[in-house]
């Protein structure tokens, strides 16, 4: 661990490239998280196949490149295709789970993601998957700093993302239709905005968040029918430590997570890495809740 | 709730005639013997999360940490207290130099059962005061990343067998049917549970439990003492989880630290999946639903191959859609409502 | 009947499949022959599948139901060293012989077991054949062999944790000296961490394991980093089809490989190696992977000692396995008293020109090795 942090000291813009990395990856799982946080705060359902869904992102757009369509083209598309299975499931099994506790929603969604994994390995083989962007890098630093020109991309869209999804709720009449609904389904229904219909159109936005998102960590990253699990879990972390309906934050939680676990990964090896993140967000909220116990609260 | 946990006479009869079933069954059908086993071990991890989850409202997602340490605890005790744990592990636990007789096997699991029990409930005590002061979300988030750093950090321990796992002692050939004792050990165990939690939940204790569960801070303003009531249920369902995890542990014979031990996206989510299947909040919730599921798992494997896991989801997402408080609310409730209909006369 | 619980879904399903479809062309090679001729009857081989889902604890319960409920008296292996590890106590408890061929963990062997049998090689001798390649052309990498800088990257799992043991042996005898260590765990997909260290310590020769996926992600973040390192040796390449998926960025990588098609190993069944090559490629649209010659190479092993034993009794079977001294399609095979196959190497390919040729050891070689690799 000491070697690893002289390290650090004596090439300071490896610093950098870690700091990079993180944000990079960070970017990825912001996008998830983001997608998590906005049907959890409209609807109230935590969704558990988030990282499937991500998954089949990624997958479609590897099937797309693989019939000659450039990648970055395929992502809206897979993008589109994630808009409609987000919208047929939410005809089929959504909707009875709105107004129910949000284990009722744990458990639903579990059970898609269940369905989800294995279909996919059945449609799509159980290899692990990576796409060619056909981008390059960038160097610095005397090529001791490298960033992949798809991880830019990744940042670039994750930020645009956000940006526009914030200025859809904030000034799209749907968006305040969904925001309306958010605050208070009742009023919203009296107002005339027909709720069903913004919870539908949440959900399946959700879906086509994280078909980008699987679509750019598939040029990234790898994808594979069964790995979506860490990008759920990563996702429901972020979107609680960053609290809920506090959607900027959790752009922020998400990156800031990205980094942490890139210089946990370097200082105390890969193989803690995971651990001293998640020991990290625990600590987190614990100091969080003492200082708000302190004045006889508690985090809500 | 007190309908479901009071013991009447013939509720007596039931359970006994239960219990007689449960001791002649591997007898009776020795192919099934593990499964079966699986299926006690099961009951117990559903019932010990349900007890904080559905009758204390705080939902853990990282209850596999008790099942891992307990399981770890026991390997080590069962090895540790005849050979050197380091050496055992590197050699990966080689049969030839490492032999274990029928004396100190039994001895072996007569002191790692309850020290598996023993140091996940320590183990709770130490968290509960740091974890259990969170509420909803948070707690479960909490408990989330506390099961799986344990697996990561498990996997990074050489003296454990690191990220090539560890194996329990040989069972000796001249012991005879290790499962069977295994099997028994397991069915003690969940009767023991069965009957702790349906007398707890009958006592006030179990009421302060609901009350918590319904609205925590009413009931600390009442003047019951939640941090000590959360605790003490903690600590509980961190034993049980601990002693079924080292059985299960036995039974599986190979503990990889991130596939098995601290397996949450497998064992950890199951158990909160059998409770709410069944039905949280009660006793036979997780009773039911453990079995409902191990069941539909075992039937969807053998004649749904290569669909198994596909007709599981569509299983699970059916009885959440149709059946949200679970089988055994559903049950509850359709006999509350025929129960009224009758109060309301001829 | 022989049983098999193999991943057919989870993390290993792709290998799972690799294995079930060797065991499939081999089963349908030797039924297509007559099957097993016993006291003059033929017997057809027939497998019953379950699915482990990738997880230990499953293919414990299933190799148990396996045996006591379907009543298997043979055992065809899962796929991975962990997974075998898990189903090794339950064959021995009930005296079940097994051929396994995609287990490769040494630890497999060290327990004195008696009803394990592997046909392929284990996993320390992996990635060894790397080390020697680089030692034999130090010179060519400027430096005396004992001053060579080896670095790790190894997927936390019995397998790979075993490859690494083996390149430390290795090594520490001629030796080299260590300078990244790195132990990733399974759920990850980024390597740039371990990467950037790469770049920051230059060693000369890396190496990594972490199945197909640490394969896939090892190349492309290598080519995104532009991280050069002058030998690059890594296993599960051709499952991962590193050479057909990732084009120029895998060219020059040292493989490790239990079994090649252009190997001159030839048996009565399938033929020769490139004859079971494309029989299973014409049998199920996809180059054969050696996972899948490993698979059906056991089958063959268990049709052999069937024969030789003429009976079906489990002990007299696991006695004649033992015994074994075949030739076939995928090497050489006599095991020793632990169940190893101590007849048949593992060789080194190098990517070059968008194949693999094999270039270590000397004996089987077809093609020479460049090294250092080329500058991008």
């Amino acid at each position: 661990m000491i070697a690893n942090l002289l390290i650090l000291f004596e090439a300071p813009a490896l610093g950098l490239q870690l700091l990079i990395d993180g944000i990079l990856i960070g970017a990825v799982f912001a996008l998830a998280a983001y997608g998590m946080a906005l049907v959890w705060g409209v609807t109230n359902i935590v969704n558990v196949c988030q990282g499937e869904f991500v998954m089949l992102g990624g997958l479609v757009t590897v099937l797309c490149a693989e019939q000659g369509v450039p990648p970055l083209l395929a992502v809206p598309l897979a993008a589109a295709a994630l808009y409609a299975l987000g919208w047929i499931l939410f005809q089929t099994v959504i909707v009875h789970l709105l107004g129910r506790d949000m284990f009722n929603s744990v458990l639903a969604t579990f059970g898609i993601a269940i369905v989800m994994q294995q279909l996919m390995a059945r449609g799509f083989g159980g290899a692990d998957r990576i796409a060619e962007s056909g981008l390059g890098s960038w160097f610095f630093f005397d090529g001791l700093v490298g960033i992949a020109k798809i991880k830019l991309v990744v940042f670039a869209a994750c930020i645009t993302l956000g940006v526009a999804l914030a200025l859809f709720l904030a000034r799209s009449r749907q968006g305040q239709a969904i925001r309306a609904t958010a605050q208070s389904p009742r009023a919203a229904e009296v107002l005339g905005i027909e709720t069903r219909k913004v919870y539908g159109l949440t959900y399946a936005l959700n879906a086509a968040i994280c078909g980008v998102a699987g679509g750019l960590a598939s040029m990234a990253y790898t994808v594979h029918p069964y790995s979506g699990l860490s990008y759920t879990i990563r996702s429901f972390m972020i979107v609680v430590v960053a609290g809920l309906g506090n959607l900027a934050g959790v752009v922020w939680a998400a990156l800031g997570l990205g980094v942490a676990e890139s210089f946990a990964g370097f200082i105390l090896g890969p193989q803690y890495q995971i651990a001293f993140v998640f020991a990290l967000l625990v600590a987190v909220l614990v100091t969080r809740n003492w200082r708000l116990k302190a004045k006889r609260r508690y985090l809500k | 709730m007190g309908r479901a946990s009071s013991l009447t006479p013939s509720r007596l009869l039931l359970l006994g005639a239960l219990l007689a079933c449960g001791v002649v069954a591997p007898l009776l059908f020795p192919a099934y013997q593990s499964q079966l086993t699986e299926l006690l071990i099961f009951i117990v991890f559903a019932l010990a999360w349900d007890l904080v989850g559905g009758q204390m409202g705080y939902n853990s997602f990282g209850n596999v940490l008790f099942v891992g340490l307990g399981m770890y605890v026991s390997a080590i005790v069962q090895v540790g207290l005849f050979y050197d744990v380091g050496l055992y592990t590197e050699a990966k636990g080689g049969g030839t130099e490492f032999v274990f007789d029928a004396d100190q096997f039994l001895a072996g699991l007569a002191f790692g059962l309850p020290a598996a029990a023993l140091i996940s409930a320590l183990a709770a005590w130490l968290l509960g005061s740091l974890v259990l002061s969170m509420r909803g979300h948070y707690f479960a988030i909490c408990t989330l990343g506390l099961g799986i750093a344990a697996g990561q950090v498990a996997a990074g321990i050489p003296w454990i067998g690191a990220g090539s796992g560890m194996l329990t002692p040989n069972p000796p050939a001249d012991l005879g049917d290790v499962g069977l004792l295994l099997y028994y050990l397991a069915l003690g165990l969940a009767v023991t549970c069965m009957l702790t939690f349906a007398w707890l939940l009958s006592t006030r204790f179990g009421l302060a439990l609901n009350a918590i569960r319904d609205d925590e801070d009413k009931a600390e303003a009442m003047g019951l003492n939640t941090h000590a009531a959360k605790v003490t249920a903690w600590v509980i369902a961190a034993a049980f989880l601990g002693m079924a995890g080292a059985i299960y542990g036995n039974v599986v014979r190979f503990i990889d630290p991130v596939e098995t031990a601290f397996a949450g996206a497998t064992i950890g989510a199951w158990m909160i999946l059998m409770a709410l299947l069944g039905g949280k909040g009660t006793l036979l919730g997780p009773i039911v639903g453990a079995i409902v599921f191990q069941l539909t798992k075992e039937l969807f494997l053998t004649f749904l191959l290569g669909w198994q896991r596909v007709a599981l989801g569509v299983l699970i997402v059916a009885v959440a859609v149709f059946f949200p408080s679970g089988i055994v609310g559903f049950v509850n409730d359709r006999l509350r409502t025929r129960e009224r209909a009758g109060e309301q006369g001829p | 009947m022989l049983g098999a619980a193999v991943s057919l879904t989870g993390k290993y399903a792709l290998n799972g499949a690799n294995t079930k479809n060797g065991y499939e062309l081999a089963v349908q090679k030797i039924n297509g022959r007559g099957g097993v001729t016993i006291g003059g009857r033929p017997h057809k081989l027939v497998v019953r599948y379950y699915d482990d889902e990738s997880t230990p604890a499953r293919g414990t319960e299933l190799a148990e139901r396996l045996v006591k409920q379907d009543g298997v008296k043979f055992m065809l292996g899962p796929y991975s060293s962990g997974l075998t590890k898990a189903i090794l106590p339950v064959v021995e408890k009930y005296k079940v012989p097994m051929v396994e061929g995609n287990g490769a963990a040494r630890e497999l062997f060290t327990k004195g077991y008696r009803y394990v049998f592997a046909v392929l090689s284990t996993s320390d001798q992996y990635l060894t054949p790397a080390i020697e390649l680089a030692a034999e052309h130090a010179d060519k990498l400027g430096k005396p062999k004992d001053k060579l800088r080896i670095a790790l990257a190894m997927e936390n799992d019995p397998f790979a944790q075993d490859v690494r043991a083996g390149v430390l042996d290795d090594v520490q005898r001629h030796g080299m000296m260590i300078v990244i260590d790195d132990q990733l765990p399974p759920e990850l997909n980024d390597m740039s961490v371990t990467l950037t260290k790469v770049k920051a310590l230059k060693p000369d020769v890396l190496v990594i394991s972490g199945h197909e996926k640490g394969a896939l992600t090892a190349i492309g973040q290598i080519k995104a980093l532009q991280v050069y390192v002058p030998v690059v040796a890594m296993t599960h390449c051709d499952s991962a089809q590193i050479a057909e998926k990732m084009g120029k960025a895998a060219e020059h990588v040292f493989c490790a490989h239990q079994w090649h098609r252009s190997l001159a190993y030839k048996d009565d069944v399938f033929g020769t190696a490139e004859d079971f090559a494309k029989a299973f490629e014409a049998a199920f649209a996809y180059e054969a992977p050696y996972q899948a010659a490993q698979s059906a190479a056991a089958v063959h092993v268990f049709a052999d000692a069937i024969k030789r034993a003429q009976s079906l009794d489990a002990e007299k079977v696991r006695d004649a396995i033992a015994a074994t001294e075949l030739d076939t399609f995928y090497g050489p095979v006599k095991f020793d008293m632990s169940g190893r196959n101590i007849a048949k190497p593992v060789v080194l390919t190098q990517v070059q020109g968008g194949k693999y040729v094999v270039v270590y050891p000397q004996k089987w070689a077809s093609g020479t090795p460049l090294v250092p690799r080329p500058l991008p």
